[in-house]
């Protein structure tokens, strides 16, 4: 972890939807330590700010790759970069979704919106070592079908059990409409043998919650990530600051029994 | 603990019912199979039967003049299709019609409503099990109002 960023200039960026691009990103000189699934960085656009932005796949160890989505100032400056561009990163921060306790568990993944980013790399992790663990369920939500992202990548994941679901149908969508908790009569898991991934808005990430504790998952099997804003990211300044936590070092990834009444307080 | 999903028997919508209750129910069950773009009901028509889907999906959708139909959602295998049987005015506000090619237990709603006039506590206890399935759907519903993956600052007005 640096407290200052390092240097690392835009070598590839895909547009995934309108509002949404990746970036993959390579270190100037000196690389970072290398990241997990669900840990994030603080990218500095230069002369307009600093934000949070979790890594949306795993590379080589020196390359990183995040997807942001376009909703202020410094992530509208974000995704404005083009190749060769530059960009101030400090990290690895956070905690991560841990795979090693979900081995031999059945798993769903479930994404809300941009939330599929900060879990694409533990689906990759997953697919590497297929074996160690039970059956894999990929449930995605979006708000249009123009919304979807890795659209192209989804079939891979859909094994046994993938779908996405959209609030909005549009211009010929054959797929599912609704939200993505309707989806979870149809995944594959024996809920007492079952650890949860989950990310997305936190009203999303409540209802998925809730449904799940209903069917028989355990409350601390099911992983959440928390969004707060930052600063510091280093556990100093307080801002990411819910009750007791601090979401830069005791989060973002933690258990639905630990969230859970810290989010249904309106304002700690 | 079971295995998911649930309704992949078709009477998953009913583990909350005693397994008594659940046999004279399944007793008039009628197992359906329908190609994929079957009109299931038409919005206006007359609400007499209903169906647990076991497999394929199931689109309600609602005519708007000028854009046809529209999607307001699909229904997948394990839940239960229709409900507007259970209360006058008895017809779909929905219409329906199958995404893929979709096999159900199909009931008759007479032949439903008999069954629990004649034994009550089944009634009591199948309306209770439709009543969680409508708190699910509005629940469902309400959040899609929400618009939470929405650009900031979209949705409704606090
Ligand atoms: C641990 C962590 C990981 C994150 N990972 C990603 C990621 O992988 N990709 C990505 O695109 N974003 C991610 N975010 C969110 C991202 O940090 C925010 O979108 C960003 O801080 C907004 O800054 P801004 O200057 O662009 O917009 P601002 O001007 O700060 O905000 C613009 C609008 O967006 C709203 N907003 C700000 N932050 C959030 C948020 N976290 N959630 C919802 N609305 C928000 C504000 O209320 C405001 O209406 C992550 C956040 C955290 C805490
Ligand atoms: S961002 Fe400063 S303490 Fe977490």
């Amino acid at each position: 972890m640096t407290l200052t960023p390092l240097s690392y200039r835009v070598v590839d960026r895909r547009d995934e939807t309108h509002d949404t691009v990746t970036l993959v990103l390579e270190p100037a000189a000196d690389a970072l330590k290398p990241f997990a699934p669900g840990q994030f960085a603080m990218l500095y656009a230069f002369g307009v700010g600093e934000i949070p932005v979790s890594v949306s796949r795993l590379g080589d160890g020196r390359r990183l790759t995040h997807t942001v989505r376009a909703v202020g100032a410094v992530s509208r400056a974000l995704c404005g970069l083009r190749i060769g561009g530059w960009v101030g990163v400090r990290g690895p921060f956070g905690t991560a979704w841990d795979t090693a306790a979900a081995h031999g568990n059945d798993l769903l993944v479930i994404a809300g919106g941009i939330g599929i980013a900060p879990l694409r790399p533990l689906v990759d992790a997953v697919l590497a070592e297929a074996k160690a663990f039970g059956r894999l369920n990929v449930l995605a939500g979006a708000r249009t079908p123009a919304d979807l992202l890795y659209g192209d990548e989804f079939p891979a994941w859909g094994k046994p059990f993938g779908a996405v679901t959209v609030d909005r149908p549009s211009g010929g969508w054959t797929g599912r409409v609704g939200v993505v908790t309707t989806l979870l009569r149809e995944a594959r898991f024996t809920p007492s043998g079952t650890v949860a991934f989950v990310c997305g808005p936190e009203v999303m990430m409540r209802a998925t919650a809730r449904a799940l504790i209903h069917q028989g998952v355990r409350p601390d099997r099911i992983r959440v990530s928390l969004e707060r804003n930052m600063r510091c990211a280093t556990g100093h300044c307080g801002h990411c600051q819910l009750g007791p936590l601090l979401l830069c070092r005791d989060g973002p990834v933690v258990g639905y029994d630990q969230a859970e009444p810290l989010l249904t307080v309106r304002e700690l | 603990m079971t295995s998911h999903p649930v309704g992949s028997t078709g009477e998953g919508v009913f583990t909350a019912l005693t397994a008594e209750h659940r046999g004279k129910l399944m007793a008039l069950a009628r197992e359906v199979s329908l190609p994929g773009g079957a009109r299931i009901f038409e919005e206006g028509e007359r609400a007499d039967r209903f169906w647990v889907i076991r497999s394929g999906t199931v689109a309600l959708d609602v005519h708007m003049p000028g854009r046809g139909r529209v999607v307001i959602e699909t229904i997948g295998a394990g839940s239960l299709l229709g409900w507007s049987w259970l209360c006058p005015p008895r017809q779909w506000h929905l219409a329906a019609e199958t995404r893929d090619p979709v096999r159900a237990w199909e009931f008759d709603a007479a032949a439903v409503h008999d069954l629990c006039a004649e034994d009550t506590a089944l009634g009591l206890s199948l309306v209770t099990v439709v009543a969680e399935i409508i708190g699910d759907r509005l629940r469902a519903t309400r959040t899609r109002l929400l618009d939470l993956y929405g650009p900031p600052g979209s949705g409704p007005v606090p």
